[in-house]
C-alpha cells in the first residue's frame, strides 16, 4: 500500500472510530431520516403518486446528509486537530479523502436504515434508485467535505454550510429524482457519474488551498 | 533558519503584527515576550506556515514535516486515547516504529500508566504533557513553542526542560510570559509591543 | 488615467445604442413572436455578459490560487459582484419576455431562467461566504476555491436542466429559432458586444471604488 493510501486509511479509520466512540452524528442521522419520513406521510394528501414520495425521499437524502456535513470537522475544531494534521508531511489532500469517505460510510449507514423504511412507509424501490443514491452520496461528501472545511472557517459555521452546499446539490437532486422515476434512467445515472467525477476531482484538487494559507 | 522582513499581519481591520523584523540563525533560541494581543501566537503561526502574512516577507528554511508546534489547544483528538494520538501522528509523519517511539515519548513524560486513557479525560497539565509528546515525536529541525509551560506543575516543567536540553542544537522560537524560565537557554529575545 | 478608462464608457454607450437601433429599426420582425421578440436583443447579451463576469471572476481567482497574489481577489470578487447583477437583470427579463410570450411570469420549462435562479442562488452563497469570514488570506483563498466551484457548476447544472426538461419540466417553449437572420445576427453581435462593454466600464469603476475603500480602511487603520 502506497503511503497515500495508507494516509487516507488511517485517517478514515480515525473518523468512523471517533464516531464509534462519541456517538455523535450517525445516530442524530438515523433519527432524523426516519422522522423526516413520517413527516412526509402527513404532508402528502392520501392518494399522491409514487413520483412525488420519490421526490421527497431525495430531500430527505439531502438534508439528512447536510445534518452529518456540519458535524464533519467538529473533532478537528474542538482541539485545533486540524492545524496538527496540516503540517504533518502527508498530502492535504489525503486529509479531504479520509474524511470524504468516513462521511461517505455515514451516509451509506444512514440510507441503510432510510431506504428500507421509506420502501415500508411508500412504496418498493428500484434498482436504479438504490443506484442513484448510491452515486449521490458520493457527489455529496466528496463537496460536503470541501464546503465544510470551508465553513468552519467563517463565524456563521453551521448556518453557512446549507447555504454553500444546496446550490451545488441541485444537480443532485435532478440525476437521482430523475433516475428514479424517468423511463431512461441510464442517463440520469450517467450524469450522476460525471456529476461525482467532476467535483470530487475539483474538491481533491482544492482542498489543500482551504486548510492553509 | 527564519528571515523576516518588514512581516505584517492583520485580522480583518485589526493589525496584530507590523514590519517585523526577525533573524533566527539555525540552533538558535529565540524567547518571544510581550502583553497578552502583542502577535507572539501570531508570530508563531505565521512560521509554521498556518497564517500567511498580509505583508512583508518571511523565509523559513525547514522541510515540511520538520517543525514541532506547541500551540494553544493540545491539538489532539479528544475521544482518542493518549497512545492513539501519537500513534496517527507518528503514521502521517511516516515514523519508523512509531509504537514504541510513542510509548517512550509517553514514559518520558509520565503519561505511560494513562496511555491509554481517553485525551478528553486528561487534566489540562496531562494534556499540555501529551502535547509536548506530540510536538518532540518526530524529532523535529524547529520548534515554535507557544507558552510551553502553561499548566504544567513543577515536574512537569522539569522534564520540559530536560527534553529541551537533550536538543540543545534544535533552532527553537518560544512565546512566553515567563522568560525567566528559559532565560539561560535563549540566544535572543523579542520583545513585541 | 488611462484612454482606455475614458474609451471604453463611450465605446459602451455607442454600441447599445446603436445595436437596439439596429434591432428595433433595421431587423426584420420575428415571424412567430413579432415585436415581442425584440426583447432577445436585451435578455441574451445580458445573460452571455453575467457568464462571461462569472468566467472573469474564476479566472482571477485561479490567479490568485496560482500567484498567492492578494490583488486578484478583489478583481475576482468585483467581477462576481458584476456577474450576480446581470444574473439579476437576466431574470428580470427573462420574466419579462416570458410574460410577454405565455403569459406566466414564471416558467419551468424555460432552460436559461432555471440555470439563472440555480447560478443567482450559488453566487449569493458566495457572498454570503465573504460576508462572515474573517477578511484576510483564508477568506481570500475560500472564496476563490468556491468561485472557481462555481464555473464548474455552470456546464454541470445546463446539462442536469437539459436532461431535467426531458422528463422532468416537458420544454415547451424554446427561444433557439432554427436559424437567425443576418440581419438579426448582426443587430445581436452589436447588443453583445454592448453590453460587454458596459461590464467592463462597471468592472473597472466599482474595482477603484473598492480599492480606494480599502486604502482609506488601511489608512483611517493608521491614523487611529
Amino acid at each position: 500500500m502506497s503511503a497515500y493510501a495508507a494516509d487516507v486509511a488511517a485517517l478514515a479509520r480515525k473518523d468512523v472510530l471517533l464516531e464509534v466512540r462519541s456517538r455523535d452524528t450517525l445516530p442524530a442521522m438515523l433519527l432524523f431520516v426516519v422522522s423526516a419520513l413520517t413527516i412526509f406521510h402527513f404532508a402528502l394528501p392520501s392518494g399522491s403518486s409514487e413520483r412525488a414520495e420519490t421526490g421527497l425521499l431525495w430531500i430527505a437524502i439531502v438534508f439528512t446528509a447536510l445534518l452529518g456535513l456540519t458535524r464533519a470537522f467538529a473533532a478537528e475544531r474542538e482541539e485545533g486537530v486540524l492545524d496538527g494534521l496540516v503540517l504533518a508531511p502527508c498530502d492535504r489532500s489525503a486529509i479531504w479523502l479520509g474524511k470524504t469517505i468516513g462521511m461517505a460510510v455515514f451516509l451509506v449507514l444512514a440510507e441503510i436504515v432510510a431506504l428500507p423504511a421509506f420502501a415500508l412507509f411508500f412504496h418498493p424501490l428500484s434498482w436504479e434508485l438504490v443506484a442513484a443514491v448510491a452515486l449521490a452520496d458520493i457527489g455529496i461528501a466528496s463537496i460536503g467535505t470541501l464546503l465544510a472545511a470551508i465553513a468552519a472557517a467563517s463565524r456563521a459555521r453551521e448556518l453557512l454550510l446549507p447555504l454553500l452546499f444546496l446550490p451545488l446539490a441541485i444537480p443532485v437532486v435532478i440525476g437521482g429524482v430523475g433516475a428514479s422515476i424517468a423511463s431512461n434512467p441510464g442517463s440520469f445515472l450517467g450524469f450522476l457519474v460525471l456529476y461525482d467525477g467532476v467535483f470530487a476531482i475539483l474538491s481533491w484538487a482544492s482542498f489543500e488551498y482551504v486548510v492553509t494559507e | 533558519m527564519i528571515r523576516a522582513r518588514k512581516l505584517s499581519r492583520s485580522f480583518g481591520e485589526k493589525r496584530v503584527l507590523e514590519g517585523l523584523d526577525l533573524d533566527v540563525p539555525r540552533g538558535g533560541f529565540v524567547l518571544v515576550t510581550g502583553p497578552n494581543g502583542s502577535g507572539k501566537t501570531t508570530l508563531l503561526r505565521l512560521c509554521a506556515g498556518l497564517y500567511a502574512p498580509t505583508a512583508g516577507e518571511l523565509e523559513v528554511e525547514v522541510e515540511r514535516g520538520a517543525i514541532g508546534f506547541l500551540a494553544h489547544e493540545p491539538l489532539v483528538y479528544r475521544e482518542l486515547t493518549a497512545l492513539e494520538n501519537l500513534d496517527l501522528y507518528g503514521r502521517l509523519y511516516r515514523l519508523p516504529e512509531r509504537r514504541e517511539r510513542a510509548g517512550a515519548m509517553l514514559e518520558r513524560f509520565g503519561l505511560w500508566r494513562a496511555r491509554n486513557e481517553r485525551a478528553g479525560a486528561y487534566s489540562r497539565g496531562m494534556l499540555q504533557r501529551l502535547a509536548l509528546c506530540r510536538t518532540f515525536l518526530h524529532d523535529p529541525d524547529l520548534l515554535l513553542l507557544d507558552e510551553p509551560f502553561d499548566g504544567l506543575d513543577a515536574e512537569g516543567a522539569d522534564l520540559l526542560h530536560a527534553e529541551l536540553a537533550e536538543r540543545a542544537s534544535v533552532t527553537a522560537l518560544v512565546a512566553t510570559h515567563d522568560p525567566e524560565a528559559l532565560v539561560t537557554r535563549s540566544t535572543a529575545r523579542l520583545a513585541l509591543a | 488615467m488611462s484612454s482606455l478608462n475614458r474609451g471604453l464608457p463611450s465605446a459602451a454607450f455607442a454600441l447599445l445604442v446603436g445595436g437596439f437601433a439596429l434591432a428595433f429599426y433595421w431587423a426584420p420582425e420575428d415571424a412567430d413572436q413579432g415585436f415581442s421578440q425584440k426583447i432577445f436583443y436585451l435578455h441574451v447579451p445580458i445573460a452571455l455578459t453575467a457568464y462571461a463576469c462569472f468566467g472573469w471572476g474564476a479566472w482571477k481567482a485561479l490567479r490568485l490560487l496560482w500567484t498567492r497574489d492578494r490583488k486578484y481577489d478583489l478583481e475576482s470578487y468585483t467581477a462576481i459582484h458584476m456577474g450576480v447583477i446581470f444574473g439579476l437583470l437576466t431574470l428580470v427579463t427573462g420574466s419579462i419576455w416570458a410574460k410577454i410570450s405565455w403569459g406566466e411570469w414564471w416558467t419551468w420549462g424555460e432552460r436559461q431562467l432555471v440555470l439563472f435562479l440555480i447560478l443567482f442562488l450559488f453566487y449569493s452563497s458566495y457572498f454570503m461566504l465573504r460576508y462572515s469570514t474573517e477578511p484576510g488570506p483564508r477568506r481570500e483563498r475560500n472564496s476563490a476555491v468556491y468561485a472557481l466551484f462555481g464555473v464548474v457548476l455552470i456546464p454541470v447544472s445546463f446539462l442536469a436542466v437539459r436532461i431535467a426538461g426531458t422528463i422532468l419540466h416537458p420544454t415547451i417553449f424554446t427561444h433557439e429559432g432554427a436559424d437567425l437572420p443576418w440581419q438579426m445576427l448582426v443587430a445581436f453581435l452589436v447588443c453583445l458586444a454592448g453590453m460587454l462593454s458596459l461590464a467592463a466600464t462597471l468592472y473597472r469603476v466599482e474595482l477603484t471604488g473598492k480599492r480606494i475603500d480599502a486604502s482609506l480602511r488601511e489608512l483611517r487603520e493608521l491614523l487611529a
